[in-house]
């Protein structure tokens, strides 16, 4: 009895002293499925980290963003690995708020992320200073049937003048189709990455090489009237408050014949589960208009450390084991390939299996390969960035202009309107932040 | 004729009050409905007879301790009221039953740090929270909630203090009761339906504070508020979940406001008609 009670004691000892060395980890994080499909996934890693504990924070995209940068900003120290956008990246590895990831492991196999995602993540001494989560571009989705019914053939690679056509000619309002659905709800991430995406098609940019606005310029408003005219032809009703999630449950139900969003849709509209057009849909290449740039873009969701941690160490080991091949292999083994979470490697776009699980695989790769952040446009600029511009000042901006071309095309105000003031509001920003002389 | 007249001056009067009391119970009727929709259905445009489902509570259930978030709201809500009433009933009956040429200014300084946005100050605060180690810290989130809710409290003690006679405090006063006995035993039950609405009413503004308890908790201290924060989603549907959270979140409140309702209206309206 006694040998009994010292066994036991001398056990719970063992296990009260692993518990008191055990370091928790606080990761901030926004809410997509990807991300839930982790947290859910975690025993894996605490496993073969027993002394590492993991408590999540999930919030809002924007209210995230605000949390952490007043965090970081203020070396408040409450998270230990945040989830940031690519347009973060650059701009907080420049202020010296992020970590360089130089032990993420022998076989990590960083030469194995996809080289346009990578880039954007790498700071000018070339470190990498978050590794990516997921990744993802811009395409057309688009009802195959309808397509058809409107006697045309998607071309892989369609231009913008061959995307207007179809739109009105698969439109049936009887039957309460819309020809195509795209982003109208203002933002910086909403409207805004799409039109930004779109504008660079058109040989038009925010900016030239000494910061002046370019609001003023043909390409911009060749790029504002078309994005009217076609949605107010061929767009849903209302399309002034749709975004990424009402333009999906749109294209579900079955009342869009185009829709040009994020590749990462691709998922949601073949799933059959929760869309009745799974077995409709084809991809295309984001459109352009034959002068040598897509209107795809290309973000990522990454997981980075930043500099007012304790707990680097253990941080840089999660943030290894959540953006390896490894953890691809696990998801696919629990939750089957087509919920890997893409865009990342270049080796889950060579498995035979994933290819046969995510149809759209090729598409997604390359409009993701198609997308180039330092040179997004025709003209030359001097910002990084295809759908949005990595300077702080763009959130506030982007957002100002997104509100202005909302409300263009709730016809609130004409499109030379709309632009003339987006003109005046970038050239005030970019005075008072001291890029323009 | 006169009875007639008055009869359809009532039923008129109720249906106007329940067309108002629709109107504003509304968006959490709505709230609730939409929770036992689906995702598809929820984005799909006003309906109002949903098909039943408990996927969602089974997903946010799923996704998170629901109990942990509660027992913080709780902690939070009950303790900033409490804290908040032990200051402000003696600094409302000063203000009742002693005041001096500047009152009127300090109830009104008082009232006017609820006019500034509190963004304004995040930042300093941060700082101050950071530098006395309470960030995600239940104590510093229940004197912050104190802080904020502390004008409205003294505010309002101090309307229902000026209704009590002050000649039933002197007498107690003539009686040899002291100073806190005059407080405790005389002024306290007397205001009862006051302080009882200004605690009810205190612990719902508590509970629904969102900017706050959202931006200085993370895990230990986060309450319901940060709970329905996590439910919203950049990509993939979320409306149902998010209605399921909100629903739960706002559930105890509105059982505690149900139980308490003739409470809170004597209290409410105490003084109102003379």
């Amino acid at each position: 009895m006694k040998l009994k009670t010292l066994l036991l004691s001398a056990c719970s000892a063992v296990v009260f002293a692993g518990l008191a060395q055990a370091e928790t980890l606080t990761i901030a994080t926004v809410n997509n499925g990807d991300m839930v499909r982790m947290q859910g996934l975690t025993e894996d890693f605490t496993k073969a980290n027993p002394d590492i504990q993991l408590e999540w924070v999930t919030l809002e995209e924007n209210v995230l963003r605000e949390r952490v940068t007043t965090d970081i900003a203020t070396k408040g120290g409450q998270y230990d690995v945040l989830t940031i956008g690519t347009y973060e990246v650059p701009i907080w590895a420049k202020q010296g708020w992020l970590l360089p990831l130089d032990n993420l492991g022998a076989d990590y196999d960083v030469d194995d992320l996809l080289p346009a995602i990578r880039s954007g993540l790498t700071g000018d001494d070339g470190k990498l200073y978050a590794a990516p989560f997921y990744g993802e571009s811009s395409m057309v989705m688009y009802r195959k049937d309808l397509m058809e019914k409107a006697g045309l053939t998607m071309p892989d690679a369609p231009t913008w003048e061959f995307i207007n056509e179809a739109a009105r000619k698969m439109t049936d309002r009887a039957n309460d189709i819309n020809g195509i659905c795209l982003r109208g709800k203002a933002g910086w991430g909403e409207n805004m990455a799409f039109l930004t995406a779109t504008s660079n098609a058109f040989g038009a940019r925010w900016f030239d090489e000494n910061w002046k606005p370019q609001f003023d310029q043909p390409e911009w408003k060749n790029t504002l009237d078309m994005y009217v005219k076609l949605m107010n032809d061929a767009g849903p009703q209302g399309a002034s408050s749709n975004g990424f999630n009402e333009n999906l449950a749109l294209f579900q139900q079955g009342k869009c014949g185009m829709w040009i969003d994020a590749t990462v849709a691709a998922s949601f509209v073949t799933n059959p589960k929760d869309s009745t057009v799974a077995d409709k849909v084809g991809f295309a290449l984001a459109p352009d208009t034959g002068l040598g740039k897509r209107g795809n873009w290309l973000w990522a969701w990454n997981l980075a450390i930043p500099a007012g941690t304790q707990k680097a160490a253990s941080a840089e080991k999660f943030v290894s084991w959540a953006t390896s091949k490894h953890y691809l292999d696990l998801v696919a083994e629990k939750e089957g390939w087509a919920n890997v979470p893409p865009g990342t490697r270049t080796s889950l776009y060579n498995n035979p299996e994933y290819q046969k699980a995510a149809p759209f695989a090729k598409m997604t790769l390359d409009s993701i390969n198609a997308a180039d952040p330092k040179n997004p446009s025709v003209k030359p600029v001097p910002y990084v960035g295809v759908q949005f511009v990595a300077i702080p000042e763009f959130q506030g901006l982007g957002t100002t202009v997104g509100q202005l071309f909302s409300a263009a095309l709730a016809g609130q105000m004409s499109v030379d309107d709309a632009l003339a003031q987006a003109q005046t509001a970038a050239t005030r920003e970019m005075t008072r932040g001291g890029y323009i002389k | 004729m006169a009875r007639a007249v008055s009869k359809r001056r009532t039923v008129f009067f109720t249906i106007v009050a329940w067309i108002v009391a629709l109107l504003i119970f509304f968006p959490i009727l709505y709230t609730i409905i939409t929770s036992f929709k689906s995702e598809t259905e929820a984005i799909q445009g006003f309906n109002l007879i949903p098909s039943g489902t408990i996927e969602s509570y089974a997903a946010v259930q799923a996704q998170s301790n629901y109990f942990k978030f509660f027992l913080n709201s709780v902690i939070i809500s009950v303790g900033s009221t409490l804290l908040a009433l032990i200051i402000s009933v003696p600094a409302a009956w000063s203000m009742a039953f002693s005041p001096t040429k500047k009152t009127k200014d300090i109830l009104m300084w008082m009232l006017s740090t609820k006019m500034m946005p509190a963004v304004a100050v995040l930042v300093p605060i941060y700082l101050l929270f950071r530098d006395f180690g309470l960030l995600d810290n239940r104590f510093g989130l229940t004197v912050m909630l104190t802080m904020i809710n502390l004008p409205i409290v003294v505010w309002m003690l101090y309307t229902y203090f000026r209704e009590i006679p002050g000649e039933i405090l002197e007498a107690a006063r003539m009686d040899g009761a002291s100073l806190w006995n005059e407080i405790v035993h005389v002024l306290t039950p007397m205001a009862v339906p006051g302080i009882a609405s200004t605690l009810l009413l205190n612990i719902i503004l508590a509970w629904n504070e969102a900017f706050w308890t959202i931006r200085l908790t993370t895990t230990n201290a986060a309450p319901l508020t940060a709970f329905i924060a996590s439910f919203s989603s950049p990509q993939g549907l979320f409306w149902a979940k998010l209605s399921a959270a909100s629903t739960l979140a706002i559930a105890p409140i509105l059982i505690m406001g149900w139980f308490s309702q003739k409470q809170l209206v004597r209290g409410l309206t105490f003084g109102a008609v003379k």
